[in-house]
């Protein structure tokens, strides 16, 4: 057996893909002209999956402070912050994640990954319980993967079932840790953490939130499904990530359990690799400065999304169960949905094509993401090039329940 | 696989079977990744089915080394022996 031929199954699927047009994994952008559109191929493409909610990765002010610091401060910091320090930009940017979040303190990562690896690993340990929702980004699987603790899945977004799962560990010493998103990456639904909020108060546990699809979208003022719920007091640890609403790349958690920062000399994603650029570093502080003081890009998102997922709902799509900056709607099967993809390109749209395992239920998904940067005209032509394909492929039925995660599971299954 | 008188294969293949695309068989030494079109999502739901079905928790660091039905029985029998 031949090293790689393990991957078989792989090398199948994407046989598949490119037998249906390119090859999703080798696009290349010659040029991005603005957070909403690109040229690919000498054309000008409308950028419909690229998670930048608050198109801030053009904007002036996170430019200039970017610049500034590439200048003063040099391209890297060439080491991690235990072995080569932290620059002052580092502390300053904690110190706003954290006053942003009304907490006692909070810690970066390099990526968005490292800081689920990072917290839900050293958290975690040997004799604990962590408690994930099904659905769960793969970076929480890896690090419930990489914890020593006990790993029980949750029915996705089920209060109910979570609790029932916590009530079979009564009796056994650890601790819980239930882990939720603010809003999942693929169809978009956003959690029921008042109700999850309410289990963990009556079952001891505590609480990690990921909201890496809904900082700077959901709540008053931007600081995700939390605030939006009304239960930032019972979520113990937050996590988010720079690489979407904030336009850059990068991770941190937030806490204000006390000691919370001796994390920084247990955990290996935050020990063992490079600490984020002074150029990344002072594009975020700028782009947190700015969603904390303008609340129209938020309001101009959530107006965009629900253009988009209800423009798609009238033509007949089979679209995700709320209006939320990811707006996904369902392919029949992967031929299909890798047409579409295919398809929406010629027509000048870049979509996300999402399949499984990737997706929750087994689902064939055109995933969407709006940004605040998209003109009304954009989504509006955006929807009638779906709509067109769509016709043209077939797509369309009469009948069209939301999306759930079970969707593709009950088609399966029948 | 007997204990407190329940067949566990017997049970675990149907709810197996339940979940396996196009009516694949299905027996005891079926290997569970890789040899039913499961992917490891399904996989893992399948999972929950059987905590659900026997009312136990069957944490997903205690099941990687298994395989086939057989293995996954006597985890489980494993588990419900410790539990109850």
């Amino acid at each position: 057996m031949s090293l790689f031929q393990k991957f078989d199954p792989i090398r199948a699927g994407l046989d598949l893909l490119v037998a249906n047009g390119r090859n999703p994994f080798e696009l290349r952008f010659e040029k991005i002209l603005s957070p909403t559109e690109a040229l690919l191929d000498g054309r000008t493409i409308l950028l419909l999956g690229t998670n930048n909610y608050l198109g801030l990765t053009f904007d002036p002010a996170c430019i200039e402070a970017s610049s500034r610091a590439l200048h003063a401060a040099g391209t890297g910091t060439t080491g991690s912050r235990i072995a080569n320090g932290t620059y002052c930009d580092h502390a300053v940017l904690e110190r706003r994640i954290a006053e942003f979040y009304g907490r006692r303190s909070a810690i970066t990562f390099t990526t968005g990954y490292q800081a689920n690896l990072g917290l839900i690993a050293t958290l975690a340990g040997h004799g604990d319980h962590l408690l994930i929702d099904a659905d769960s980004h793969a970076s929480i699987y890896d690090a419930s993967k990489l914890s020593n603790a006990e790993v029980i899945r949750f029915r996705h977004n089920d209060p109910e079932d979570l609790a029932h799962r916590l009530r079979r560990l009564k009796g056994r010493p650890g601790n819980r840790f239930i882990v939720t998103e603010g809003i999942y990456s693929m169809l978009g639904d956003a959690a029921p953490l008042r109700e999850i909020a309410v289990v963990k108060r009556e079952m001891g546990a505590y609480l990690i939130v990921d909201e890496a699809h809904s900082l700077g979208i959901l709540g008053e003022n931007g600081r995700g499904l939390c605030e939006a719920a009304g239960v930032e007091a019972d979520v113990d640890f937050i996590v988010g990530t720079f690489s979407k609403s904030l336009g850059a790349v990068g991770g941190f958690a937030t806490s204000d359990l006390p000691g919370f920062d001796l994390m920084r000399l247990a955990c290996r994603a935050y020990m063992f690799t490079a600490s984020l650029p002074p150029a990344v570093v002072a594009s975020v502080i700028a782009s947190l400065r700015r969603i904390s003081t303008d609340g129209s890009l938020r309001a101009r998102v959530i107006s965009s999304c629900r253009r988009l997922y209800f423009g798609l709902d009238q033509a007949g799509f089979e679209v995700g169960p709320q209006p939320n900056p990811i707006v996904a709607v369902r392919m029949p099967d992967r031929e299909t949905a890798a047409q579409f993809w295919n398809r929406l390109l010629d027509e000048g749209v870049y979509a996300n094509l999402a399949l499984p395992p990737a997706t929750p239920g087994s689902l064939c998904l055109i995933r969407c993401s709006v940004s605040s940067a998209h003109t009304e005209a954009q989504i509006d032509r955006a929807v009638s090039i779906m709509t067109a394909v769509a016709t043209e492929l077939r797509v369309l039925g009469a009948a069209r329940p939301h999306l759930s995660p079970n969707a593709g599971a009950a088609q399966s299954a029948s | 696989m007997t204990y407190d008188g329940r067949n566990f294969e017997g049970e675990i293949l149907e709810l197996l079977m339940a979940r396996v695309p196009g009516g694949m068989p299905v027996s005891v030494d079926t290997q569970i990744v890789g040899g039913l079109g499961l992917d490891s999502v399904a996989i893992l739901d399948f999972i929950m089915d059987l905590e659900d079905h026997f009312d136990i928790s069957i944490p997903l660091d205690r099941i990687a080394e298994v395989q086939t039905v057989a293995e996954l029985s006597s985890a489980v029998e494993g588990l419900l022996r410790a539990t109850r």
